[in-house]
């Protein structure tokens, strides 16, 4: 009977928070008309590229920040004009920099950013080839006369004795 | 060798690494650089926010050196900064403003109740300045030299070291430049 309850709880308890955090979030982002020139789909997927410079971890489609809104507004009067997806980055670009996109143009400053990780992947390959050079070129085990007859004397020994403790 | 290579190696990779991530943790996400720096300011012509039926444009900041601040009354950084706004223009530094996203009565209110340190406001109502300044987050503050060109961009409210270290400075050294 307890655990119903719990249950029962649990079940409101979720209720409430989709009921009250749902709505919120879809009502953030304004509606757009896409009966005009502006193709919807085209729209969503540039707007997902772009960056939010306020909440920096947002892209303009996610973001509700003020500036987002503003920036949509934006790139949506720009395609109204006919721009092309290029011509809009462009624009951004020229005013808040690299920074509003998720995929930074290929140029000196972004090269680490670009070729680091292979070069890092580079570096270990050839320590590993390094390494394993260096181990086949160490000679095999060479033992004296000597080393071989208390060698096998320790082998037999442990031979005979078993696992008995010595 | 292969001491150097078990033992160094690895130290001074790790070294490095942690000198990286160490170097990260000083740089502030939240400043961005701007793309304007040294570039023409952005032309603008809007109306002024206590005369209405007289614009402030690009012209206006020609020939001198100038500082335009970007504020709103709903930007708590921006009443934060505000008595060091009316320090500076004291000191004989021209600073115009952009009043941005902002109501009228609001701001007119704001500027008799804190004191106006500017030479004029531009009233950016719908932003869309803000956006050809690149600005993202108010307050910010542009250094403008003779030519109309932007050799300085402050983000953030103003503060009295950011005012001596580097606004000053620079103003002093843009005023010597030939104009």
């Amino acid at each position: 009977m307890k655990s119903f309850r719990l249950y029962g709880v649990l079940i409101a308890c979720m209720a409430i928070s989709s009921a009250l955090f749902s709505p919120l979030q879809a009502a953030g982002l304004e509606a757009f008309d896409f009966s005009g020139n502006v193709d919807e789909t085209r729209f969503k997927s540039l707007i997902a590229e772009l960056r939010c410079l306020v909440c920096q971890n947002q892209s303009l489609a996610d973001s509700d920040a003020d500036l987002a809104h503003d920036l949509r507004r934006e790139v949506y009067e720009l395609m109204d004009q006919g721009k092309s997806n290029q011509e809009i980055v462009d624009y951004l670009v020229a005013r808040y920099g690299d920074f509003v996109l998720y995929n930074p143009p290929v140029k000196p400053e972004t090269w680490i950013l670009w070729y680091g990780p292979f070069g890092l992947l580079a570096v270990g390959f050839f320590i590993l080839l390094y390494t394993v050079r260096q181990r086949k070129r160490q000679p095999e085990a060479d033992f004296s006369e000597q080393e071989k007859e208390r060698l096998k004397q320790l082998l037999g020994d442990d031979n005979n004795n078993g696992d008995k403790p010595a | 060798m292969p001491a150097f290579f078990r033992y160094l190696v690895p130290l001074l990779a790790f070294l490095a690494l942690v000198a990286l991530l160490f170097k990260g943790l000083g740089i502030d996400p939240k400043r961005v650089p701007s793309p304007l720096i040294d570039k023409p300011a952005p032309a603008f012509n809007l109306p002024k926010l206590k005369q209405p039926q007289q614009s402030l444009s690009n012209a206006d900041l020609e020939g001198k050196v100038s500082l335009l601040n970007v504020w709103a009354t709903w930007c708590v950084a921006c009443r934060q900064e505000h008595p060091l706004l009316v320090q500076l223009s004291k000191s004989g530094v021209p600073i115009y403003g952009l009043n941005y996203k902002d109501q009228r009565p609001a701001a007119e209110q704001w500027l008799q109740r804190f004191g106006d340190p500017y030479v004029a406001n531009a009233f950016d109502a719908e932003g869309r300045v803000g956006i050809d300044w690149g600005v993202y987050g108010t307050p910010e503050t542009f250094i403008i030299d003779k030519q109309g060109i932007i050799r300085h961009k402050h983000i953030g409210p103003l503060t009295r070291d950011a005012i001596e270290r580097e606004i000053l400075p620079l103003v002093k050294k843009l005023r010597e430049e030939k104009g």
